[in-house]
C-alpha cells in the first residue's frame, strides 16, 4: 500500500537522544533561547488535557471547556550522527507541573532562565529541580533596558546553593546560549562523577 | 475497520464537500482521539518518552502487509522511513497531540512495523563519557 517511498535497505543510525529542559517564567525568553541554538525552527508539541487534568485546572467561568491544550516548544541539536540533544521549553504555567515530571524523566539537566525584573517567576523552577536532584544552571537573560545586577546579589535573591552556576546570558545569542548549555552539562558531569549509581547506563 | 468503512472514509476525504469554511482556527475537524478510537494509552509496556526515536522495521517496507492501518499510522511510518524521528518531532510534524502519537506508535510497535529506541532510563544520568561528548559537541557548534 502506501510505503512506496521507503525503499532504502541501509540500516538506520539509531541515535542516542538526550534532553535539556529550559524552564522559567512566562515571557522570559525560553523559546528564544531554544531557537538561538536549535538547527530547526523551534517546533511545538501539544498535549490535550481533559478529564485527567481537571482537578488542577481552574475552570471557573469556563465550565463548558473540558479540554486544555498545553504547548511545549522544542529544538534539536545534532551533535553527531548518533548523538542528538533536544531542548524543551517547559510549559510556563504553574498548574502544568505534572507535565514537568514527564519532561524531567531522563533529562540530563535544566536551564532556569531568569529575568531580574521578575526573579520570583523562577523560584518555582529552582525549587523543582533542587528537590529532584536534577542538575541545573541559572541563566539571567539580560534584557535590554533592564537594570543589571551583580551576579552575587542575584544569587542571594535566588538563594542558590554554592555549586549551582549562575550566568548572565543573551537568549538571542548563539554563543551565549552555547555557554549556558555547556555549564549545565558540566554540572551534570560533576554530579555523575560523584554518584556511583550513574557509572553505567 | 472493514474495507468498506475504509473506502467510504477515504471517499469522503477526497470529495470537495461544502465545508471549505473550516480553517485552523475552527479547530480540528476530527477530534484527535478519534484517530486512536478513543484509546488514551498505548499497548506498549513503557510510556514512550518524547525523545524516544521511532525506527522502521524491515517489515515496514512490505507493501500491503497491513490493511488495518489508518492514514495517520501510514504517515508515521513514512516519515520515519525517510529519517527516524522522535515522538516529539512526529507530534509536531503531524500536528497531533503527543498522547495521540504515543498511541499510534504503540500500535505500530505492536504490529512490529517500527521499534522505538529507549532513551537514557529515567532516574539515571547518562554515562560520563556521553556527557563529555555532549560538551565537546556543543563547544564545536
Amino acid at each position: 500500500m502506501a510505503f512506496g517511498r521507503s525503499s532504502r535497505k541501509k540500516p538506520f543510525v539509531e541515535p542516542v537522544t538526550l534532553k535539556i529542559l529550559v524552564a522559567g517564567g512566562f515571557g522570559v525568553g525560553k523559546t528564544t533561547l531554544v531557537g538561538a541554538v536549535s538547527e530547526i525552527r523551534p517546533l511545538r508539541t501539544e498535549e490535550i488535557l481533559s478529564e485527567v487534568g481537571r482537578p488542577v485546572d481552574d475552570l471557573h467561568g469556563v465550565e463548558s471547556k473540558t479540554t486544555t491544550t498545553v504547548a511545549m516548544d522544542f529544538g534539536r541539536i545534532t551533535l553527531r550522527e548518533d548523538l542528538v540533544l533536544y531542548l524543551f521549553g517547559t510549559p510556563g504555567q504553574d498548574r502544568f507541573w505534572f507535565l514537568w515530571d514527564e519532561l524531567a524523566q531522563g533529562a540530563l539537566g535544566a536551564v532556569v532562565l531568569a529575568d531580574t525584573r521578575r526573579l520570583e517567576d523562577s523560584f518555582a523552577a529552582i525549587d523543582y529541580f533542587e528537590r529532584r536532584g536534577i542538575p541545573f544552571t541559572v541563566a539571567v537573560n539580560c534584557f535590554e533596558g533592564a537594570q543589571r545586577f551583580p551576579a552575587e546579589s542575584v544569587r542571594g535573591a535566588l538563594d542558590l546553593d554554592p555549586e549551582v552556576e549562575l550566568l548572565m546570558c543573551d537568549a538571542r545569542d548563539r554563543e551565549s546560549v552555547k555557554n549556558v548549555l555547556v555549564a549545565v552539562v558540566q554540572h551534570a558531569l560533576v554530579l555523575a562523577d560523584r554518584s556511583p549509581a550513574a557509572v553505567t547506563t | 475497520m472493514s474495507d468498506e468503512a475504509e473506502r467510504s472514509r477515504r471517499g469522503r476525504d477526497l470529495t470537495p464537500g461544502p465545508h471549505h469554511w473550516f480553517d485552523d482556527e475552527a479547530g480540528p475537524v476530527v477530534r484527535p482521539y478519534a484517530m486512536t478510537r478513543g484509546r488514551t494509552s498505548a499497548a506498549t509496556r513503557h510510556r514512550l518518552d518524547l525523545i524516544a526515536v521511532v525506527v522502521p522495521e524491515p517489515a515496514a517496507d512490505d507493501p500491503g502487509r497491513d490493511q488495518t492501518l489508518s492514514p495517520e499510522h501510514v504517515e508515521i511510518v513514512e516519515r520515519c522511513s525517510e529519517q527516524p524521528q522522535s515522538i516529539a518531532e512526529l507530534a509536531a510534524g503531524l500536528d497531533l497531540p503527543v498522547g495521540v502519537v504515543r498511541v499510534l506508535v504503540g500500535d505500530l510497535v505492536e504490529d512490529e512495523l517500527v521499534h522505538v529506541t529507549r532513551p537514557v532510563p529515567p532516574a539515571e544520568l547518562p554515562d560520563v563519557s556521553i556527557l563529555r561528548e555532549v560538551i565537546n559537541g556543543l563547544r564545536a557548534l
